[in-house]
C-alpha cells in the first residue's frame, strides 16, 4: 500500500504531469539556446513558470511526501542550482546510464568521498538529467544530517531520508530509486592520501534491504569527488568538541576563510555498472550473513575495479590546468 | 452487538462526540458516559447532543470507577481519558495522574468485570516519540524504541504497557488501541490548534517538520468503528498525505517567527509567562523533527478509510479557526494575474 503518497488518488493526472515535466525540461533547454542566440534576453515562458512557482510557494500549494521530499522545490530551485556545478564546475561525464532501470525500485550503491557529500548531490543530478525517465534519486543520509538545523530541512526536501532499514524498505516498496553510500563517514572523511581506496561497506545492511525487497543493486563508481576538498589534516580535538565525525583541513580551508569552502574544480566521471539482481534469492536470505557478505564484497569489488579504470581514463584531475601548461 | 457501551472521559470534546455518535447507532442499546464533571449539553456540531447518553459522575483515578463498572455492567468500554497536553489537565502532575493512574484503575475494574468483552483505547502517535533518528514512517510494531521519553510520550507508552498486561490476564477481552495522529478540525481545540492560532507562530530556525493530521470527524468514526466491529489490535490512524509546517503556516496565512530553539527553558519560560504558548518537551520535539506513521494496517485490517486528507483537515481547521489570512489565495491569484498582465503590457510596448 502506498498511502499518503501525493497524487495517489489520481494516478493518471500524476503520470501526465510527470510527462509534462520531462517535456517542459526539454522545451526549456531548446528555448534557452534559442534565447541565447537571438539575444533578446527575454523569455516569457520562463517568466511564466517563475511566476506560477512563486504563487504556489506563497500559497503553500504543493505536496511533500512522507519522507519530506518536495518535488516542486527540488525541480524548480535545488536541481537547477546543482546543475550549474554539475555542468560547468565539475563537467561531469556519465557512462552506463542504461544500467539504471527506468521504473521500479532499485538501489544505487556508490563510493563516498570528498569531506562534503557533493558526490550524492551530483549523482542526483546525473540520474535526473541524463536518464530518459528523469528519475529522482532518493539518497540515504546519516543521523548527523537530521540533527543539524537547515541541513536536515534541505536534505529532506531534496529527497534524502535517514539511512535505516525501515526507510529503505519503504522507499523500495514505493518503486523509488534509492542512493546509498555504505562507506559512510569512513569514506567521506578519509585522508586525501587514501583517495579511491574503498573503505569497509558498513555491515551490508543495504544488501539485506535489497534482497528483502527483491530490488536490483546498481554499482556506481564516482571519480572526482576526492579532489574537491582534499583532506590533508583532521583536527581530532575540535571534531570531538563539536561532536562531528571529523574537522577537516584542506589546502584552502580554513586558511582562505569562506573562500576555502569553494570546491576545487576537479573533473568528474560517473559510471554505472551492470545491475545485480536480488530476486533470485530465497526468503530468509536477507538474514543469512554469508549471502549478505558475499554480495556486499561483490558490489565493492565491481566499484573498486571500475574506479581504477575510470581514473586511468580521466588522467589528471584538473585537465583544464594541465592543458594550459 | 455492542449492547451497553461506556465512554470514559465524556466531558471532553472527542469523548462527547463519540458518546453522541454511539447513541445514534441503532445497534447500541445504551450509552453511559463517565467523567469527573458533567459534559456540556452542546457537543459542537449541529444535530449532535447527549440527550440519549446516561451520565455517571466518577473519578477514574480512584477506585470509584470499579463500582460504576459493576453497576452499569458495560459490554464495551471506550477509554478516551488520556490527555495529550498538560494544559488540558492543569499541569504535568495531574496529567500523569489522570493518564497513568486513571488507566490502571480502569483496567483493574475491567479485569474484575464479568460483562466487559471489549476495550477500545484512544492512544496517540506520540508513543513513537520524534527525533533525528526516527524512521520516516513508524509502523505499529516500532513503539518500543530506545528513545528517551518524558512527559506525555512516556505516559502513552506506559498506558499501552498496562494495556498489554491487561490483555495477557484477560485474553477473552478484545482490545483495540487506536494511535491517533494529531486531531484537528473546525471545532476541536487541541494544543496544536492553539499553536496555529497564535498571533505569531514560533518555529524552530532551520527546521520544517512534516506531519499528518486526523480530522475530528474521522477520529470519531474510527473509534465508533472499533467499538462496533471486532477488530482487535493496534492501529495508527492518520489522514492521507503530509503537510510541512511552513506550508501549513502559509495555507493558514500565519506569521512564523523563527527561534533558535523552542526547547530551551528560557524561550519556553518567556512564552509561557507571556501567555503565548505552553509548549512541553513533547510538543517541542514534534515541532522540531516532525513525525510520520504508516497507515497500511488501518486500511487493510481495521478497514477504515478517512474521509479527510491531512491537507483537507488543516484547511477545514484554518477556515474555521484562523480567520482571513494576509496572503490568502484570492489575493495571491489577483497578484499573479496582475504581474502577468504587467509583463504582457511591457512586452507589447517593447515589441
Amino acid at each position: 500500500m502506498t498511502d499518503g503518497e501525493p497524487g495517489e488518488g489520481h494516478p493518471d493526472t500524476r503520470d501526465v504531469a510527470g510527462m509534462a515535466d520531462v517535456a517542459s525540461d526539454r522545451f526549456d533547454e531548446a528555448q534557452l539556446s534559442e534565447t541565447r542566440s537571438d539575444e533578446t534576453g527575454f523569455d516569457e515562458a520562463r517568466l511564466d513558470q517563475a511566476l506560477s512557482f512563486l504563487a504556489r510557494r506563497l500559497s503553500g500549494d504543493f505536496t511533500v511526501d512522507p519522507f519530506g521530499f518536495d518535488e516542486d522545490l527540488t525541480e524548480s530551485v535545488l536541481l537547477p542550482a546543482l546543475r550549474m556545478l554539475y555542468r560547468h564546475w565539475f563537467r561531469v561525464e556519465v557512462r552506463g546510464m542504461e544500467n539504471v532501470p527506468s521504473d521500479g525500485g532499485a538501489l544505487i550503491v556508490a563510493n563516498h568521498a570528498g569531506t562534503f557529500p557533493l558526490d550524492s548531490l551530483m549523482l542526483q543530478v546525473a540520474v535526473h538529467d541524463e536518464h530518459p525517465a528523469a528519475r529522482h534519486l532518493r539518497t540515504l543520509a546519516a543521523t548527523l544530517v537530521f540533527q543539524l538545523p537547515v541541513v536536515s530541512d534541505v536534505a529532506r526536501k531534496n529527497g534524502s531520508t535517514l539511512a535505516c532499514n525501515e526507510d529503505v524498505a519503504e522507499l523500495l516498496s514505493r518503486d523509488e530509486l534509492v542512493g546509498v553510500w555504505p562507506e559512510g563517514f569512513k569514506g567521506i572523511g578519509k585522508p586525501f592520501a587514501e583517495r579511491y581506496q574503498l573503505q569497509r561497506f558498513g555491515r551490508g545492511g543495504f544488501v539485506s534491504a535489497a534482497i528483502r525487497s527483491g530490488a536490483p543493486i546498481v554499482p556506481c563508481s564516482i571519480v572526482g569527488a576526492e579532489e574537491t576538498y582534499p583532506m590533508v589534516g583532521n583536527l581530532g580535538f575540535l571534531a570531538r568538541l563539536l561532536r562531528l565525525p571529523y574537522a577537516p583541513i584542506t589546502p584552502t580551508f580554513p586558511w582562505l576563510g569562506p573562500l576555502g569552502l569553494v570546491p576545487l574544480p576537479s573533473k568528474w566521471m560517473i559510471e554505472f555498472g551492470e545491475p545485480l539482481a536480488t530476486d533470485q534469492y530465497e526468503v530468509g536470505a536477507a538474514e543469512d550473513p554469508m549471502v549478505v557478505f558475499e554480495l556486499t564484497d561483490n558490489v565493492r569489488d565491481v566499484i573498486q575495479q571500475t574506479l581504477h579504470g575510470l581514473l586511468e581514463k580521466r588522467g589528471s584531475a584538473f585537465p583544464q590546468f594541465s592543458r594550459s601548461e | 452487538m455492542p449492547g451497553t457501551v461506556m465512554v470514559v472521559g465524556v466531558a471532553r470534546y472527542l469523548g462527547a462526540r463519540i458518546a453522541s455518535s454511539l447513541s445514534r447507532d441503532p445497534k447500541v442499546e445504551r450509552v453511559v458516559g463517565v467523567d469527573v464533571v458533567p459534559p456540556a449539553r452542546d457537543v459542537g456540531p449541529p444535530g449532535e447532543d447527549l440527550s440519549a447518553v446516561e451520565f455517571v459522575e466518577a473519578d477514574i483515578t480512584t477506585s470509584a470507577i470499579h463500582e460504576v463498572i459493576t453497576q452499569v455492567g458495560p459490554d464495551v468500554v471506550v477509554h478516551m481519558n488520556i490527555l495529550a497536553t498538560r494544559s488540558d489537565a492543569g499541569g504535568r502532575a495531574p496529567q500523569k495522574e489522570i493518564n497513568v493512574i486513571g488507566t490502571m484503575q480502569l483496567l483493574a475494574a475491567c479485569q474484575r468485570s464479568e460483562t466487559v468483552r471489549k476495550l477500545v483505547v484512544k492512544s496517540s502517535t506520540a508513543v513513537y516519540g520524534a527525533g533525528p533518528g526516527s524512521p520516516a514512517l513508524f509502523s505499529e510494531d516500532m513503539a518500543q524504541g530506545a528513545m528517551t521519553r518524558r512527559g506525555y510520550e512516556k505516559d502513552a507508552s506506559e498506558v499501552e504497557a498496562y494495556i498489554r498486561g491487561f490483555s495477557r490476564r484477560r485474553p477473552d477481552v478484545a482490545v483495540t488501541i487506536l494511535r491517533l495522529a494529531n486531531v484537528l478540525g473546525p471545532i476541536i481545540r487541541t494544543s496544536l490548534s492553539d499553536y496555529f492560532t497564535l498571533p505569531a507562530v514560533p518555529v524552530v530556525f532551520g527546521r520544517d517538520p512534516r506531519f499528518q493530521l486526523v480530522h475530528e470527524d474521522d477520529a470519531v468514526d474510527a473509534i465508533h468503528l472499533a467499538t462496533g466491529e471486532d477488530r482487535p489490535g493496534i492501529f495508527n490512524v492518520a489522514g492521507d498525505e503530509f503537510l510541512g509546517l511552513s506550508q501549513a503556516l502559509l495555507r493558514a496565512g500565519r506569521m512564523p517567527v523563527a527561534l533558535p530553539s523552542l526547547g530551551s527553558p528560557f524561550v519556553r519560560g518567556i512564552m509561557r509567562r507571556a501567555g503565548v504558548a505552553d509548549l512541553d518537551a513533547v510538543q517541542v520535539r514534534f515541532l522540531t523533527y516532525g513525525r510520520g506513521v504508516d497507515t497500511t494496517r488501518m486500511r487493510d485490517e481495521l478497514r477504515f478509510t478517512p474521509r479527510f486528507s491531512t491537507v483537507e483537515t488543516f484547511d477545514s481547521f484554518a477556515a474555521a479557526q484562523c480567520g482571513r489570512a494576509l496572503l490568502d489565495r484570492g489575493r495571491l491569484a489577483t497578484a499573479e494575474r496582475a504581474a502577468r498582465c504587467m509583463v504582457r503590457t511591457f512586452r507589447g510596448d517593447g515589441g
